[in-house]
């Protein structure tokens, strides 16, 4: 397997164009037609994703991004299976931004669950094209020939040709009718459902591996940017006279005023522009700037969550409604309330964001670590006076992006000073940057109070949730919740329950917020999973075995009709072929009871902790041990089990729970933004901690074999994460912790 | 002035307090080595000086003078270290950004403790961040290459 980049314009060629030459049948293997291959290999396009050439290699596209989550991968193994290629005679093609592939924004966990039909499709439709190619060479019918394994068999006599001896006439077939398309049954999956190594792990073991910060471009400059650090802030005045002396700065360029809405745009700051990053960095310290700070310049988060818990203890907007809650907690023997916060947060990949772009009247080219080429097109395209489907968008590997990267901002800055200079610049961040000039993680409180009767069966549920919502990067003036941040984990409750009142309200918030991996499941998860624990307790039964009474009889719920919600959304998905099934619930606790034993006995100071949510249509429970020990908390071990439907490739199915386990580590023990006087206290790993290896416990995955429609694995494993671990150190200890980080409380 | 990096002599037009990280990376076009924190607070931007581990992004270039540097692309050219090929067969890497300094760093521990213990392994790699989390991994792709390197030791004595 190769990674392979093609030119813009080849691509654009590569319709069929007879170029070659080669006549069918001419054998691979002699030293001779190689040569000829080499003069000649023009790639064959049989569809938008996959092409073949001569010399028998087949190009296929990725048109995801990569990001550690594996989709590279996967989009391979889901054409490659159904086109039975061989997987060492792949060439890996990185897509261009284009809309022809359908959606490339590489977010919501959506890389399989949204092409697992589609790309197996195009796998299909190119391997009936090779065989259509070789019925016509072979004059017999279709149903007479065969693929298999990279060639296409005559069954009448056995004989067979290269995929790349049919390259040239399958590319003249005509497209199959989809319908009529054959597929492989599960038995059959030589790629899918198999641990296929990822297509660039020699080239990450070797230093190989490119990303943005790693563009090279003849001539490229690199710019350094000093940033207002208040939202909606200006520059008043600058002095660059101290940048201009640093040997090797060449420009110091004012940046546009960031307009409202913020968005994805450029905005207030000052770019130092040099021939190297140090040289950028240094000069950008010697820039004197008079700040205006604007509007925001008082805003603190403290004072924004001590707003937001009293809004939380208050009515608010009805989205959810089922039963009548008074008589629910009218009957009730036993009623909780709890109110839970989860802070702001920083995504923090270990790249930061960077991007280049080549910007000239008539073109503009980028080359950036994006989760979403498209909008990078959509937002550049009018300040370069270019349609958007101009704008080539060349996407790197990307160092991590957990959604901080699916924002086109770095990449607008990269091209508003390769405009300004009609020079090929790369922008690069700090991590300074990173962290103080995030889409922030909305920093959130969540209140829910409940009845119970005597068996500990629900009898009112009634909960709210307020934080600023992700429109107001959008529509700053947004004070309430999107239908589609209630869905992450809110009015979508698995639990049988008599009465239920879902509230909710946004919070005006001057800072950018932004999705970061699983987004509102997260404080959902935490306040849902928690108080469920706070309920078990309170009733002196097991965690686990109310977990299952709450369950109840296997179900399929539906938000819409047994809440009421009307802006359920199901991450995108029919609720036909992704319910929200108990059953599911209760295979995934199972399995946990399975691998853990919840009812041990342990040492004074230890304790188990569980909790199973469901987020972007997969199933993920979390059992955590801790060890608490003279105000030292020891995490000491971490299981997840994922019902995620078909894992297409169970190794980054596991590799991502691992991740997320230790992602949401992170975020539970140490993660934190404060905002003071409208700017981001932290500024680098010091004092925004993520977790390390010796902090790490002991992980294991499970994965249930499932024959449902795939669903997603970059995110879910992260909401369990949080509660599993309070709950744990409620076991521990018979402390309850409510607000995250942890380590406000106990030393990690 | 000279450098060498990799066993290859290299002349650098660089002031002397230039992090080793930036003139790597973007006078000698060396990219393998990668920029995570600019505080040697993350461990991504390791290299060996002299066979020890050194955050470049920290490290004034005027120190690798009349040094030894080696970077990941000096580990191995095939990339056949048994530290890589262990780090391939366990699948560690997931975005892959911090693997080289990942990689630097065991490759130093592994030169001074050929059975390193669970402790051994957290306490050399605790400077190194993986935001992916791909710890798990890590240590058992150092466990595994110890065990090679051993037995590449003891077939060769």
């Amino acid at each position: 397997m190769n990674t392979f980049k093609l030119d813009r314009r080849e691509f654009l060629t590569l319709t069929g164009v007879a170029g070659g030459g080669l006549l069918l049948g001419c054998s691979s293997s002699s030293n001779s037609s190689q040569a000829m291959f080499v003069k000649n290999n023009q790639a064959h396009k049989l569809n938008i994703f996959v092409s073949v050439r001569p010399d028998n290699r087949v190009d296929i596209i990725n048109h995801r991004s990569e990001m550690g989550q594996g989709a590279k991968t996967g989009v391979i193994q889901m054409i490659a299976d159904e086109l039975d290629v061989d997987w060492e005679k792949i060439n890996v093609v990185q897509g261009l931004g284009d809309k022809a592939y359908g959606s490339q924004n590489t977010d919501g966990s959506t890389s399989v669950r949204k092409f697992y039909s589609k790309l197996r499709e195009i796998g299909a439709s190119a391997r009936t094209m090779l065989e259509q190619a070789a019925a016509e060479y072979w004059q017999v019918d279709v149903s007479q020939v065969q693929a298999k394994q990279h060639k296409v068999f005559n069954l009448t006599n056995g004989n067979s040709l290269n995929y790349g001896d049919l390259a040239e006439l399958a590319a003249k077939q005509p497209i199959p009718n989809v319908a009529k398309l054959t597929f492989k049954s599960k038995e059959q999956f030589k790629y899918i459902t198999k641990p296929v190594p990822i297509v660039d792990l020699h080239d990450m073991t070797t230093g190989k591996a490119t990303y943005g910060i790693d563009v090279e471009l003849d001539g490229l400059l690199v710019a350094s940017i000093e940033r207002c650090p208040v939202l909606y802030g200006k520059v008043k005045s600058f002095d660059a006279s101290g940048a201009k002396a640093i040997p090797g700065v060449v420009d110091v360029i004012n940046m546009p005023e960031t307009v409202k809405p913020v968005v994805f745009s450029a905005g207030s700051g000052v770019a130092v522009i040099a021939t190297n990053t140090w040289a950028a960095n240094q000069g950008r310290k010697a820039l004197k700037i008079e700040w205006d700070l604007g509007e925001n310049k008082d805003f603190d988060s403290e004072q924004a969550f001590a707003d937001m818990a009293s809004k939380a203890q208050n009515p608010a907007k009805r989205s959810a409604e089922k039963g009548d809650i008074t008589a629910g907690f009218a009957k009730a023997e036993q009623i909780l309330e709890a109110t839970y916060k989860v802070p702001f947060l920083a995504h923090a990949p270990m790249e930061p964001p960077a991007a280049a772009a080549l910007v000239t009247d008539t073109s503009c080219e980028i080359w950036a670590a994006t989760q979403n080429p498209q909008a990078v097109m959509d937002n550049v395209a009018g300040m370069v006076g270019l349609k958007p489907e101009q704008i080539k968008v060349n996407v790197t590997l990307l160092g991590g992006g957990f959604g901080r990267k699916s924002k086109a901002d770095f990449v607008c800055e990269a091209v508003y000073l390769s405009k300004k200079l009609g020079k090929p610049v790369k922008v690069v961040w700090t991590r300074e940057d990173d962290l103080k000039m995030g889409y922030f993680h909305a920093g959130a409180t969540a209140f829910i109070k409940a009845g119970v009767d005597k068996h500990a069966n629900i009898t009112a549920w009634q909960q709210r949730s307020v934080m600023p919502s992700i429109k107001t990067t959008f529509a700053p003036s947004t004070d309430d919740l999107l239908d589609v941040e209630l869905s992450l984990g809110f009015n979508d409750i698995p639990f049988q329950l008599e009465s239920l009142q879902g509230e909710s309200s946004g919070y005006v918030n001057p800072v950018r917020i932004g999705w970061l991996r699983s987004v509102s499941n997260i404080p959902h998860a935490f306040a849902l999973h928690s108080f469920v624990d706070e309920l078990a307790h309170a009733n002196n039964i097991p965690t686990h075995k109310y977990l299952r009474q709450l369950y109840a009889e296997d179900r399929l719920i539906d938000p819409i009709t047994d809440y009421g919600f009307k802006g359920y959304k199901n991450y995108d998905e029919s609720l036909q072929r992704h319910p929200i099934s108990t059953q599911r619930f209760k295979a995934v606790l199972d399995k946990l009871e399975q691998t853990v034993n919840f009812d041990e006995a342990l040492p004074a100071g230890q304790g188990w902790g569980l909790a199973i949510h469901r987020s972007f249509v997969s199933y993920v429970g979390v059992a955590s041990k801790v060890e608490v020990k003279d105000g030292k908390l020891t995490v000491l071990a971490m299981h997840s089990v994922i019902d995620c439907g078909v894992a297409v490739n169970p190794d980054r199915v596991e590799s991502q729970l691992e991740g997320a386990m230790i992602f949401g580590l992170s975020l539970a023990l140490m993660g934190r933004i404060d905002i003071k006087q409208g700017a981001v206290s932290q500024s680098n790993f010091h004092d925004y901690p993520v977790l390390r290896m010796q902090q790490c416990p002991e992980l294991s995955v499970a994965i249930i074999q499932s024959d449902a429609y795939p669903g997603g694995v970059g995110e879910p494993g992260v909401p369990p994460v949080a509660p599993s671990l309070v709950n744990a150190i409620f076991t521990a200890t018979g402390k309850r912790y409510r607000e995250l980080p942890i380590n406000q409380y106990l030393t990690v | 002035m000279e450098l060498k990096i990799n066993n290859q002599i290299h002349q650098v037009d660089a002031p002397d307090e230039m992090p080793l990280l930036w003139v790597l990376r973007d006078l000698l076009g060396k990219k393998g080595t990668k920029f995570g924190c600019g505080q040697g607070l993350c461990g991504t931007c390791t290299v060996h000086v002299n066979g020890q581990p050194m955050r470049s992004c920290i490290t004034p270039v005027a120190v690798a003078k009349n040094s030894e540097v080696t970077t990941i692309e000096g580990v191995d050219e095939q990339g056949n270290h048994p530290i890589q090929i262990a780090w391939r067969e366990n699948n560690v890497p997931q975005c892959g950004y911090c693997q080289s300094g990942q990689i630097m760093s065991a490759l130093n521990l592994l030169s001074n403790n050929s059975t390193p213990t669970d402790q051994d392994i957290d306490s050399a790699m605790s400077g190194n961040i993986c935001r992916c989390g791909t710890y798990p991994r890590i240590k058992q792709a150092i466990k595994d290459a110890a065990k090679v390197m051993n037995q590449n030791k003891g077939a060769k004595s």
